[in-house]
């Protein structure tokens, strides 16, 4: 991983955001380098979109401050709920923010598995391809920073272990720096640079091998979460 | 058979505006604005009152209430939790009541309803096409510089915005645009046949486009389609013209959404 080039490209300072009497987040300092990969993990509710949304600058924070170092940002967000009175194929969804030329729609596409999809409706989809699709959007538009609301959700388990190396793949190849917001403990494990444990407030935050160790992290999953995962290795030698 | 002058100028004039409603037309479909034609001709009894109260232009006056309309239904959806049909109720009903209040006070006034309500094609001036096509080649470009911000805004606004596409700006120029094409073409076709006009042709596009623009395109070839041969139907069979035209669109759309369907959308899907 490129770890050489550690210029920061994104910062949040004490960010939070108070909406309906409550802070959802609250106190959020975490940074992200370029080619790092900063993975969030916590329970439902726990501001993991939230923090997210505020990288983006889609919601502004109420304390706090965020530095960004980019305009180059790529979001593939947790709900994508399209109207579907707006008729949309897989390659105009693909320029939907950049003039992405055909060859470069047709080698991302078939990086994430979905080239043949190309002229198909957004509607005619399932999730696992929209989610492949939606994925490769974000690739597309040549990120410095990239920002993955659970993207491999609804893929299947061979497919999802695929896109979870592309991300990593990609990471390096652009040298962007990536917000992951995962389930999948093992992947955050394995692949990430550093993990952020949230539950409103950062509960801990360090390198995968740190944290399954740290206080918090096992009040938060349970022991048996820490244990199955820091032998894991995973094996990055070969494609699907 | 030779053509009056009047019934080139009602073509020339309706052609206009159905080539200005189809994209138009299409994003009104697209981000379910549909009743914003509704509050907007509520709202237009209070700039027709105020066109009398000042001695102006009403397009003008009108324009200018739609686009405060407009800024107010843009300003409540980012503060309230409200979503646009609820707020466009509520301007709409509220902006007729002022209306009807300042009817009221101009008692001296008579208003011709059904003007409003269908206006005038037969009786267009030389001015009007100026304005229909000027005005409406003015609104099409503007359209075309915000396209992709305001596309990727009505697909998916965080994306959007993340993406430096400043979404809700495009929106609130193509909101005021809108605006302008009520007022423009309020006195000429009136306000139930552009707001018929936006939406007829674009919903029966849908029912046999694979994309935006291919959906633009032929809500245009409809719009057109459905001016002329209502003119035309009205000339024939002397109907109203402006209802001879939404029933023609009424057919199209009908006829999208037949097995002939296939016929015309060839492979898609």
């Amino acid at each position: 991983m490129a770890k050489e080039h550690n210029k920061i490209i994104l910062e949040l300072k004490d960010a939070g955001v108070y909406r309906s009497n409550r802070w959802l987040v609250r106190n959020i300092t975490l940074s992200v380098s370029k080619g790092e990969i900063l993975t969030i993990i916590g329970p439902n509710g726990s501001g993991k979109s939230t923090t997210a949304k505020i990288a983006l600058g889609i919601l502004k924070p109420d304390a706090g401050s965020v530095i960004l170092h980019t305009n180059k940002i790529a979001y593939v967000p947790q709900n994508l709920a399209i109207d579907w009175t707006l008729p949309l194929r897989v390659i105009d969804f693909m320029r939907l923010t950049n003039k992405t030329t055909f060859q470069e729609i047709t080698e991302v596409l078939d990086m994430t598995g979905v080239a043949s999809l190309i002229n198909k409706n957004l509607r005619n989809l399932s999730g696992g391809e929209f989610q492949r699709v939606l994925l490769a959007r974000a690739i597309a538009t040549k990120p410095e920073l990239l920002i993955l609301d659970e993207p491999v959700q609804g893929v299947d388990f061979t497919g999802e272990i695929a896109l979870y190396n592309l991300i990593n793949q990609v990471s390096s190849e652009l040298n962007c720096g990536t917000i992951l917001i995962s389930h999948d403990l093992h992947f955050v494990m394995s692949a990430t640079d550093n993990v952020i444990c949230l539950n409103g407030h950062i509960c801990c935050s360090g390198t995968p091998k740190t944290i399954v160790q740290s206080k918090e992290f096992i009040d938060l999953f349970g022991a048996s979460a820490a244990q199955t995962l820091s032998p894991y290795e995973h094996d990055h030698d070969h494609s699907h | 058979m030779i053509l009056d002058d009047f019934f080139i100028r009602a073509l020339i004039v309706g052609i206009g505006i159905a080539i200005i409603a189809g994209p138009f037309g299409c994003f009104v479909v697209w981000k379910r604005l549909s009743y914003f034609g509704e509050t907007l001709s509520h709202s237009s009894l209070l700039g027709v009152a105020l066109g009398y109260v000042f001695s102006i232009n009403i397009s003008i006056t009108v324009f200018a209430v739609s686009s405060i309309v407009a800024i107010l239904l843009f300003l409540l959806n980012e503060r309230t939790e409200l979503t646009s049909d609820s707020l466009l109720g509520l301007l709409s009903h509220s902006s007729l009541s002022i209306g009807l209040l300042v009817v009221g006070y101009l008692s001296y006034i008579r208003f011709d309803m059904m003007g409003l309500l269908f206006g005038d094609i037969l009786a267009v001036t030389k001015l009007d096409i100026l304005i229909v096509w000027v005005c409406g080649g003015l609104f099409i470009f503007i359209l075309y510089i915000i396209w992709q911000s305001l596309l990727a805004g009505t697909v998916n606004r965080d994306i959007a915005s993340s993406e430096n596409m400043s979404p809700r700006r495009s929106e609130l120029i193509y909101m005021i645009l809108l605006s302008g094409i009520i007022a423009i073409s309020i006195k000429i076709i009136g306000i139930l046949l552009i707001t018929g006009l936006l939406i007829i042709p674009a919903a029966m596009a849908r029912n046999i486009s694979n994309s935006p623009i291919q959906m633009i395109l032929i809500s245009i070839i409809v719009g057109v389609t459905s001016v002329v041969s209502g003119l035309f139907a009205s000339l024939t069979f002397n109907t109203a013209s402006g209802p001879s035209i939404l029933v023609i669109a009424l057919i199209l759309f009908i006829i999208s959404l037949t097995p002939l369907k296939r016929l015309i959308s060839g492979a898609n899907n």
